[in-house]
């Protein structure tokens, strides 16, 4: 009916004429989100790749031994911590498939961590830490009589417990995710290597593992990238101390930040971007399809 | 009933080998943190595993503001609030209109568009937060709510228009043709057919972006300084400034300002877990 009305009167591309209020209507829907993307990605980028333009700046970073330390150790928290963190999330999605009542339970307290926002139990921590009052060396006095170490004045104990901190705050969430993954599993698989006589290990390799490869490496990536913008962990627990031998990326680019030398903060974040930009185009180019 | 063969038992057993050590990990910081709030002063250091005297007076004081840290408590709480409810509203607004133009009416250009914004979801937040303090500072902005607004929607959007893209591509096209025979006008459409339709995923996103901006802590700290200005996670944070901090306190204040975003959490995983896990799952 509509399209015979729109003939009679229009001698013009019916087709167009037809389509074009609701294409205005398209930009005009879409200036919100583009405004927000210009005034707060597209103008900060390109401001920021401005200020970074002088060789002397990554000069100076190269000088700078922090850089050098905070680059190490955002390499140890993403190549160990990342991969600890999901062959764990791995395990336990297989755990959380088991069907039990009490099973069932514990993943709603498992969650906690992820609901709960990450400040007070980073300084929940960061408390248990502490030397002298600290629950953790309380205890270890009270067990041994002797005093406990001095955890986050160990530049290495101290990056490994920010690491454990992030472990704890999203291990759940990977947890779930590969726990999707794992049900979706058609679970004839199993049973046809029940009656095979599989172990544990064969049904692992030959029927959990190639469904879900594609998924977990995904997942170690994503994650990967995410955590290269885990500010609080190291922030607050750490504070990048002792001596800032404990600083990530994340943190040192704020820390420049807070010391006026912005130049420097945009720099450091560049020297990151050829690691960032394959594993963010990979990503993007696989969920834009 | 059937009685538990001794195989079951051995494997239930083995279970809760696992159980047992993933609860105790998950709980000590949260359950840490709920004793130094129930612990008066004198108790809070002992190493005790459960207070000789637990009380509430901590909640007390934190609502009464009888603190130094905590003379700003209640208008701390407020500012969270407002901003958390700003900036689900606001991409709520920004990401349904996006979505809606780029799925339904296949603006030129869309994809583009789409591909950029999850460019921007994949950048590390930490890392956009240098260059954006300075351009909050020239579009002068800093120490005003609206800048810790803005930047926020500008990190939820990417995602919640992705998800929101995903949702209402998969409503027939047929749909939008039948109302447009009917002689429904776009935003019609838009209003009656479209918004009604995709609430599930609407609500997922409005809780994402209220969530995001509760907890949010690096943007909050470098955007707003002044004590009647910030929101609660930056109040905490400050805390550590003073090394005699009142560290049950601290818990305290800490615990109440945990319990919204996991009540909302635990109301909304349903809408949460769907909406999170589509993302990853798909390959």
């Amino acid at each position: 009916m509509a399209i015979t009305l729109s003939a009679s009167d229009a001698p013009s591309p019916p087709l167009s004429a037809r389509l074009s209020p609701p294409q205005v209507w398209g930009i005009a829907l879409l200036a919100p989100y583009l405004l927000v993307f210009l005034a707060f990605v597209v103008y900060p980028v390109g401001y920021g790749l401005w200020l970074a333009r002088h060789p002397a700046s990554y000069v100076a970073l190269y000088n700078d031994p922090i850089f050098a330390r905070a680059a190490v150790n955002t390499l140890i928290f993403l190549v160990i911590g990342i991969n600890i963190k999901m062959l764990i999330a791995l395990f336990l999605s297989g755990f959380f498939a088991q069907q039990r009542p009490w099973i069932r339970w514990l993943s709603v307290i498992f969650i906690l961590p992820w609901a709960v926002p990450s400040i007070p139990t980073i300084l929940s921590v960061r408390f248990m830490l502490n030397p002298e009052w600290g629950v953790v060396n309380q205890l270890i006095f009270k067990f041994t009589g002797d005093d406990g170490p001095n955890w986050l004045n160990d530049p290495a104990v101290a990056l490994a417990m920010a690491i454990g901190v992030h472990i704890w705050k999203s291990l759940p969430f990977w947890t779930l995710i590969l726990l999707t993954g794992r049900l979706a599993i058609p679970h004839d698989l199993y049973e046809a290597s029940d009656v095979d006589g599989a172990n544990w290990w064969q049904k692992f390799r030959y029927i959990t593992w190639p469904s879900m490869q594609t998924l977990y490496i995904t997942c170690t990536l994503l994650s990967m990238i995410w955590t290269l913008g885990d500010f609080n962990s190291v922030y607050l627990l750490t504070g990048g101390g002792p001596a800032d031998l404990t600083h990530v990326l994340s943190t040192l680019g704020i820390r420049y930040l807070r010391l006026d030398q912005l130049s420097l903060a945009m720099a450091s974040i560049i020297c990151a971007m050829p690691f960032v930009l394959p594993l963010v185009y990979y990503m993007m180019k696989r969920l834009s399809r | 009933m059937k009685l538990p063969t001794l195989r079951d038992v051995g494997t239930d057993a083995k279970l809760l080998l696992i159980g047992i050590p993933v609860f105790i990990w998950t709980m000590i910081p949260i359950y840490h943190m709920f004793v130094f709030a129930i612990s008066p002063k004198e108790d809070a250091f002992t190493g005790k595993l459960w207070p000789t005297h637990p009380t509430l007076h901590n909640f007390s004081i934190v609502f009464h503001q009888q603190h130094y840290f905590l003379r700003d408590f209640w208008i701390q709480f407020w500012n969270s609030t407002v901003i958390a409810l700003a900036v689900g509203a606001l991409t709520l607004f920004v990401a349904t209109a996006a979505a809606f133009s780029i799925s339904r009416l296949r603006v030129p250009g869309g994809r583009a568009v789409m591909n950029m914004a999850l460019f921007t979801y994949f950048i590390p937040a930490a890392f956009l937060a240098v260059p954006m303090y300075r351009t909050m500072g020239t579009y002068g902005l800093l120490n005003n709510h609206w800048s810790l607004i803005l930047a926020m929607v500008t990190i939820a959007a990417p995602y919640a228009i992705w998800v929101l893209k995903q949702a209402s591509d998969k409503l027939p096209v047929e749909l939008d043709e039948a109302a447009t025979m009917d002689g429904a006008t776009t935003l019609q459409l838009f209003r009656l057919v479209y918004v009604p339709l995709m609430m599930p995923s609407l609500v997922a996103v409005g809780t994402y972006a209220i969530l995001l901006a509760w907890n949010e802590y690096l943007y909050a700290f470098l955007l707003l300084s002044k004590d009647t200005d910030i929101t609660l996670p930056v109040a905490l944070g400050n805390f550590l400034a003073a090394d005699d901090s009142p560290w049950e306190l601290l818990m305290t204040t800490g615990f109440i300002y945990a319990l919204p975003p996991a009540a909302v959490y635990y109301a909304f995983k349903r809408y949460m877990v769907g909406g999170l896990t589509a993302g990853a799952v798909k390959s």
